[in-house]
């Protein structure tokens, strides 16, 4: 009993560790990639060297992110079989193709053309090589959009039913990939993920703005990533709010653990702020709270009633203070998120984007902020389905594979020390390649009439002479 | 007759693990081949002309993986569990290697680092998937839909053989790459490795030929019984035929040649596999129609890989289209 409880406790936390681990390069990888096509194209588009270099210095940074995420996604798709073999029988008939999609439509995809966008730019020319980057691009958001409907499904099953050997077996596929949560989960990803990629690159923009070293390269990036910041926070938060009500409708528990109320309130519910979730007591400790708000906002009326736990199975609560504290965090970026992009714009329409340097500093330290929402929101999300893998009919317990307790361990061990050990490796190369933002080219003749004649110092555009030089 | 939808599954899963061997097989076998090259600029050439297709190449372990689940999912939640230990390692081997294709450009000081994980991952991933070759070959304990048996016993003489095979016959692809894809002293201490890569690849198949059909009676009968005992006396004719064809490329200088023969041994040695299984899955466990999804998941991702599948091999074929030729070593990608 004990032992077997151990393994499953073992299995989840190295799915948990090594699925985190993953999420991080997709999420920064899915926005670097329409970010790297958006600054390509602007070169075709304007021949402006500025773009250029901003591509090839992103590129590089790309090419890094993009194979952790490969190796570590490697991972992904045999530890399914691995260490939930039982989910995997059970439930593969309906994940399986999903994720066989995003294989033949996606992966295969991205990396027949990476290798053009990363290597090929002398060899196919600069229309063929929009095109390579334009695949990667179109890959990653088709890749987010089959993993994402398979992991929707995980959390609102539809469109099936179950055979004789308890095996899952699609009825009708539409109804699987559009499952009830799916559509919100995607939108609230893809736009996590930009708006991840936009903080990391703002940061970047704000950090040689502060040192100095490339002014005109730097503040074209900030102004990018600013622009992205302030668009993209509100519609996240307005997407985050239907993801909610979305889930209030299909996943009440996950709601209740959300917002901690362990018991029900028939005449509006507060929303609490801050407060230590007490499992044992079934309460909340030191919460600090809004009177009705939470019905407020959940049901958009004051005195709606919203049940709590307490209608609920204690055996089918998910784990409160993990779901609570992850989605505060997820919560609180967010709205630290919109606040700087509120502030660039006033920054902007006062003229002083390229030399607040409070603002740049805020930038510098919101830099790695999308991971830590993402992570959180992911947290959420997950630890939240719990005790399901596929919410209301498999229960994790059921799922895992019949490994012992020492093996788990054993492959635990060695993942988080090879984990931190190479993606350890992989942050600091990046973060130097980040530091290493070329200098402008000759500022004194930036405008100036000579450059229009064609001198580009070579080293500032790091590609052959002789081929694809827009030195205009 | 309807269409037999888990016999075609069967043959797409087929080519999507022998399209991984051979094409992931030549770049773990460069990586195999690193240690015997010390050369700086050796090493560079080497990393290089496998730099721009890996990514693709390893693809298809993902498909296979991928597709294993979706197709035949009992299969897969069977024989992963039997395989964890050397599938764990494969996995870990696999990280090493791959971020070395990034990360040995952005340092000098760890670049012997690199270096080391690339050939240590290349290894330790082609031996341990030679191991889980030889595994599953003697076959998987299955009962109630789970594996039914020990956590070692993946563990025997003849899986630590296949493991040790598969490293001379992936050294022997990616000895024969580096023949077609290199020029000067590499090139020709290139083709010095795939003489003796390929000897020990044939010696491997002789041995394991004779090997396979007692540790199963199912192989036994697939080989000496009619009419597939056809195949038993073809195969080998056609592998000589092969191993000819590789000796006479090194020997004349055609150097696209010994490659082409070291794929053909790999088809060869692959469909002599092949022949013995069918029409196990999980061998002496569980038949392709057994461990097969419900038709709606099979029927639902065929119409995909039927159109999406050639697709894929049209581009992957243009991107090696593209970098196609001998690595030039002044063009450094990075």
């Amino acid at each position: 009993m004990f032992e077997s409880l151990d393994a499953t406790l073992l299995a989840r936390f190295q799915f948990a560790f090594t699925v985190s681990f993953h999420i991080i390069f997709p999420a920064f990888s899915i926005g670097l990639a329409s970010y790297l096509a958006v600054l390509e194209g602007l070169w075709l588009w304007t021949k402006d060297e500025v773009y250029f270099a901003l591509f090839n210095f992103w590129k590089t940074i790309f090419a890094l992110a993009f194979g952790m995420g490969v190796v570590s996604g490697i991972v992904m798709s045999y530890q399914f079989g691995t260490n939930w073999s039982v989910f995997s029988d059970k439930a593969g008939p309906v994940i399986g193709p999903l994720m066989g999609y995003e294989v033949l439509t996606a992966f295969f995809l991205e990396a027949g053309f990476l290798s053009i966008m990363l290597f090929g730019l002398n060899r196919v020319g600069p229309k063929l090589h929009f095109f390579a980057t334009l695949m990667v691009a179109v890959g990653t958001l088709i890749s987010a959009t089959w993993i994402l409907a398979a992991n929707s499904w995980m959390q609102t099953p539809a469109g099936f039913s179950i055979n004789d050997a308890g095996q899952f077996v699609p009825v009708d596929w539409w109804a699987v990939i559009f499952n009830p949560s799916f559509p919100y989960r995607l939108v609230h990803m893809v736009l996590a993920a930009y708006l991840t990629t936009a903080f990391v690159v703002g940061g970047v923009g704000a950090f040689h703005l502060l040192r100095g070293d490339a002014p005109k390269r730097a503040r074209k990036m900030f102004s990018m990533a600013m622009w992205m910041a302030a668009i993209v926070a509100p519609i996240q938060i307005f997407a985050g709010d239907m993801h909610g009500l979305n889930t209030l409708e299909h996943q009440p528990a996950k709601v209740m653990a959300m917002e901690g109320h362990y018991r029900s309130h028939p005449d509006g519910a507060p929303l609490i702020l801050f407060g230590i979730p007490n499992s044992a007591e079934q309460r909340v400790d030191y919460a600090v709270e809004i009177p009705k708000l939470s019905s407020l906002i959940l049901k958009h009326d004051l005195n709606a009633p919203l049940a709590g736990l307490d209608t609920v199975p204690r055996e089918l609560h998910p784990p409160v203070g993990i779901v609570f504290w992850a989605f505060r965090i997820m919560v609180g970026i967010g709205f630290a998120m919109l606040g700087l992009g509120l502030w660039s714009l006033w920054c902007r329409w006062r003229g002083t984007l390229g030399e607040n340097r409070w603002l740049h500093r805020a930038a510098v330290v919101m830099g790695p902020a999308g991971f830590v929402a993402v992570l959180a929101g992911w947290v959420t999300t997950e630890v939240g389905r719990q005790p399901y893998t596929v919410y209301g009919h498999l229960l994790t317990s059921q799922s895992v594979a019949p490994i012992a307790a020492p093996a788990v361990a054993t492959s635990l061990i060695a993942f988080i020390v090879v984990y931190f050990l190479i993606f350890g490796a992989g942050t600091f190369y990046i973060l130097r390649l980040m530091g290493r933002l070329p200098r402008d080219p000759m500022p004194d003749l930036g405008e100036g009439p000579i450059r229009s004649a064609g001198i580009t110092p070579a080293p500032a555009i790091a590609i052959k002479p002789g081929s694809q030089h827009h030195g205009a | 007759m309807a269409l037999d939808l888990p016999f075609l599954w069967a043959a797409i899963i087929a080519f999507a693990v022998l399209a991984y061997v051979i094409l992931d097989g030549f770049d773990l076998g460069v990586g195999i081949l690193f240690p015997f090259f010390k050369e700086k600029h050796d090493r560079d050439v080497m990393m290089n002309s496998v730099a721009p297709v890996w990514d693709g190449n390893e693809t298809w372990l993902v498909l296979g993986g991928g597709g294993l689940m979706a197709v035949f999912p009992l299969a897969y939640a069977t024989i992963l569990p039997a395989l964890y230990m050397p599938l764990i390692l494969m996995l870990l081997g696999l990280i090493f290697r791959g971020v070395a294709f990034e990360y040995r450009w952005r340092t000098r000081r760890g670049e012997f680092l690199w270096d080391f994980a690339f050939a240590g991952g290349s290894m330790i991933a082609s031996f341990t998937q030679g191991v889980a070759l030889g595994a599953l070959v003697q076959g998987i304990e299955v009962e109630n839909r789970v594996y039914a048996g020990g956590w070692w016993d993946w563990l025997t003489p003849f899986s630590i053989a296949t493991g040790l095979a598969l490293l001379v016959g992936y050294a022997l692809l990616g000895a024969t790459w580096l023949v077609m894809k290199t020029s000067g002293d590499l090139a020709a201490r290139a083709r010095d490795y795939a003489m003796r890569a390929g000897i020990g690849t044939l010696a491997a198949m002789g041995i394991f030929s004779l090997w396979t059909p007692f540790t199963e009676p199912l192989y036994f009968e697939r080989w000496f019984g009619w009419p597939t005992v056809i195949f038993s006396v073809l195969v080998p004719a056609l592998v000589l035929g092969c191993f000819a064809l590789l000796v006479y490329g090194l020997k004349t200088r055609h150097d696209a040649w010994p490659f082409v023969a070291a794929l053909g041994l790999f088809v060869l040695g692959f469909a002599g596999i092949g022949i013995s299984f069918y029409p196990y899955i999980v061998p002496a466990s569980l038949t392709i129609w057994e461990a097969a999804a419900p038709h709606e998941s099979l029927a639902f991702l065929i119409v995909g890989a039927l159109v999406l599948v050639p697709m894929i091999l049209c581009y992957t074929v243009y991107a090696y289209w593209v970098f196609r030729g001998k690595v030039d070593p002044e063009e450094g990608y990075h």
